[in-house]
């Protein structure tokens, strides 16, 4: 008994030792998460010598401010959408980055470069369809809206971000004209009645795994998607297809939540995780854009042909408006669910 | 005789401090479980109830702005000595923090505020101006929409420490710029009609769990009590389960090639599979199923309790078995109906896992919206209001019942 006694300060040191040894990184889930675990956290726990747990949300702040406000702190990188970290950053939930680790800004995308954050990929909300059910392929959102023409359900993400724009061009609206519409009040009027026109045909989707389970289900005819989740399908072999015309790319970005005990080794792994040869990789595993401009050099032309940065693919898409839905957000989204619960 | 009267004493004290005992045992007994509850219930609630009025961002961050603008009448234009106050707030907000506190909270009001706010606080400090007027046109000139006055109302409604805006807000009412209060604008209300939803699924969830409860209840309570405990965990062992995992079964169940259509098209009673899952039909199925039990056992021991000897009594002066049953059986049944009925639709009112995921969006309860303000909008207070409606709603649901049982005595 007095040994175990002796013992238990260092079981207790060892165990926190254990603690320290451990990094919480926060993704999306699904296809993203697979390939983030190949690309990223297993090189990582090799050369670092941590062990790395990740942890997969659909993009809730609510709990990075739960934490924050707390100061119970057990995440210690988070993957966050441009406009939530733009707002996080503002609003105090994440960490200023130190950028003389990570690197000179100058190597990566313009777009990448964020005071609290770095862009980590590239990735599009596209129109995805089943090729072997639909032999005449849509090829816009107002195709997305033809019900004569694709009699069928489609489902769209249970929020407003993106279907507002979606609708938008589907009612005729250029990709570039979008926001500026959208700024306006009648702008906001034309994109809810655009949507309310299509709602008995819609199912929701609130998971980025599910679209694509539903296309091949059947369940839908077509369906918005993230981009890599159809790649992942496609690569099981499922013969799901996307039209890129009216796609809404964005920069999904890592960001260190607010008091995190293992800040050093947070910044450690983004700044070794962020390298051209890592995003490379991970731009194989999946069709996301890499931020690094060296590790586009790495990639071939069937690789970069599936990226959403591809020059064919972003000829007709749209650049999502983070600063337009970080001042908007709120009150189209209170909106869209007083619209969607009716 | 001076002896006993001692004795009287003696033991009049000993008992009293005895008493006093037992009271300080029982106290002591008791104290874990009382602290427990002050802990994980009340000071919750207590919380939940202040931030649902709690609004200390703007008083906070800019109290200078707020005194200036406390004589303005919301409609001309605000006046300088406001822009003068709000540059020297601006400035005293050391920390990003802050100033995002400030410009979320607005943003809430308004949409447009947060990057007019942040934009603002980034470019100070501005040069310094000669008096109030100059730094009005500084400020206008950094952003035209510093002239219009939706921002300075925003301030000016928001700079108590308390508000009653969320809880107005929760019953589809706002405050306007003028101070009255009006009702929020069509496309922007939902809450009303969440709320008739919420008490609409949970009183035909209650309803049908009544109708299968009783009977149920009533076979039980007139078996022998070996039998009647077997039977009666058949019905608890659905309690046990988790509800996550029940929910998951209903879903397989239910799905369109699920076990339910495949049955009814292979009796041939349907051709197209029916659709039972993501609307009402599968929201109140499976809630159904999860509250049976809180129906079944009070019934049952209400039940338990009844001799049968009154409805024989009645059935041998000549009384009709079913009228017997229906006059003299059901109304002393009606202590358990009520408790049943109250427990089940006071917890289908809270219900959210269930209608969140076998139901459309058009089928999602008030909780759903706690969930959605609390996760999905980071807006603590609506969330904590809708929350507060929804504890109304239950004790007001109690003091009816309270007021019943007390009309009609069989109820307590």
């Amino acid at each position: 008994m007095k040994r175990l006694a002796a013992l238990l300060p260092l079981i207790v040191i060892a165990l926190h030792a254990h603690a320290e040894g451990t990094l919480t990184v926060v993704n999306f889930g699904g296809a993203n998460s697979t390939a983030q675990k190949k690309a990223y956290y297993e090189p990582f726990e090799k050369s670092a010598g941590v062990k790395i747990l990740p942890v997969e949300y659909n993009g809730e702040q609510a709990k990075v401010k739960a934490m924050v406000e707390t100061g119970k702190v057990t995440w210690d990188v988070v993957e966050a959408e441009s406009a939530d970290l733009d707002r996080g950053c503002d609003e105090g939930l994440y960490e200023q980055l130190d950028w003389s680790r990570i690197g000179p800004k100058s190597d990566f995308l313009p777009a990448a470069v964020h005071a609290c954050g770095i862009g980590i990929f590239v990735w599009s909300t596209v129109l995805a369809y089943d090729a072997s059910r639909l032999k005449d392929p849509p090829k816009s959102w107002a195709d997305f809206w033809d019900v004569k023409r694709f009699p069928g359900k489609r489902a769209l993400r249970k929020n407003a971000r993106f279907n507002l724009e979606f609708a938008l061009m589907a009612d005729g609206v250029k990709p570039a004209e979008v926001y500026k519409v959208l700024a306006t009040k009648d702008g906001v009027e034309r994109a809810f009645r655009k949507l309310a026109e299509l709602r008995p045909h819609l199912q929701w989707w609130e998971a980025g795994a599910q679209p694509p389970q539903f296309l091949v289900a059947g369940d839908v005819v077509m369906a918005s998607a993230y981009n890599g989740r159809i790649d992942a399908a496609q690569r099981e072999g499922r013969n799901l297809a996307i039209a890129w015309a009216g796609g809404i790319y964005d920069l999904d970005y890592w960001a260190i939540p607010k008091g995190t005990p293992n800040r050093d080794l947070a910044t450690r792994y983004i700044a070794f995780a962020v390298g051209p040869d890592r995003q490379a990789e991970f731009a194989r595993l999946i069709s996301y854009g890499p931020t690094a401009h060296k590790a586009l050099t790495k990639l071939d032309a069937k690789t970069l042909a599936l990226l959403p940065s591809a020059p064919a693919n972003v000829k007709d898409a749209l650049k999502f408006d983070f600063r337009f839905w970080s001042d908007h957000g709120e009150a189209m989204e209170k909106r869209f669910n007083a619209w969607v619960t009716q | 005789m001076e002896a006993v009267a001692d004795t009287m004493a003696d033991v009049r004290v000993a008992l009293r401090r005895d008493a006093r005992h037992r009271t300080a045992t029982a106290l002591i007994l008791v104290l874990p479980l009382a602290l427990f509850l002050l802990l994980t219930f009340l000071v919750p609630i207590g919380a939940l109830l202040w931030r649902a009025v709690d609004n200390p961002e703007i008083a906070r961050a800019v109290p200078r702005t707020v005194a200036a603008l406390a004589r303005w009448d919301a409609a001309s234009p605000p006046p300088d000595q406001a822009y003068a106050a709000f540059v020297a707030d601006l400035q005293a907000l050391r920390e990003q923090t802050d100033a995002g506190m400030l410009a979320r909270r607005l943003n809430t009001e308004v949409g447009g505020a947060r990057s007019l706010v942040m934009n603002a606080w980034r470019a100070q400090p501005l040069p310094a101006a000669v008096d109030a007027a100059a730094v009005r046109a500084q400020l206008i000139a950094l952003d035209p929409r510093w002239e219009e006055p939706w921002i300075w109302q925003a301030i000016a409604k928001n700079g108590a420490r308390l508000t009653p805006d969320y809880l107005l807000a929760s019953v589809d009412l706002k405050r306007a710029a003028d101070g009255s209060i009006v009702t929020m604008e069509a496309d922007r209300s939902a809450f009303r009609r969440i709320l008739a939803r919420t008490f609409g699924i949970a009183a035909i969830v209650t309803a049908i769990a009544l109708v299968l409860a009783y009977p149920l209840a009533w076979w039980l309570s007139t078996m022998a009590p070996r039998r009647a405990n077997v039977l009666l965990i058949v019905v608890l062992v659905p309690f046990w389960t988790s509800i996550l995992v029940r929910v998951a079964a209903w879903i397989v169940l239910l799905q369109s090639g699920g076990l339910v259509n495949q049955a009814l098209r292979g009796i041939g009673l349907i051709d197209q599979p029916l659709a039972l899952l993501f609307n009402r039909t599968g929201v109140v199925i499976a809630m159904v199923h999860i509250l049976l039990p809180f129906m079944v056992l009070p019934l049952y021991s209400v039940m338990k309790s009844i001799p049968r000897d009154y409805v024989r009594a009645a059935v041998s002066l000549g009384s009709h078995p079913l009228a017997a049953f229906l006059r003299v059986y059901v109304p002393q049944t009606y202590a358990g109906v009520a408790a049943g009925s109250l427990l089940v639709f006071i917890l289908a009112i809270g219900y959210y896992v269930t209608p969140a995921l076998l139901g459309g969006p058009e089928d999602q309860m008030l909780s759903y919206s706690v969930a959605q303000y609390a996760n999905v909008h980071l807006d603590w207070g609506m969330a904590c209001a809708l929350g507060s409606v929804l504890l109304a709603a239950t004790l007001v649901l109690y003091a009816i019942y309270r007021r019943l049982a007390r009309m009609e005595p069989a109820l307590a």
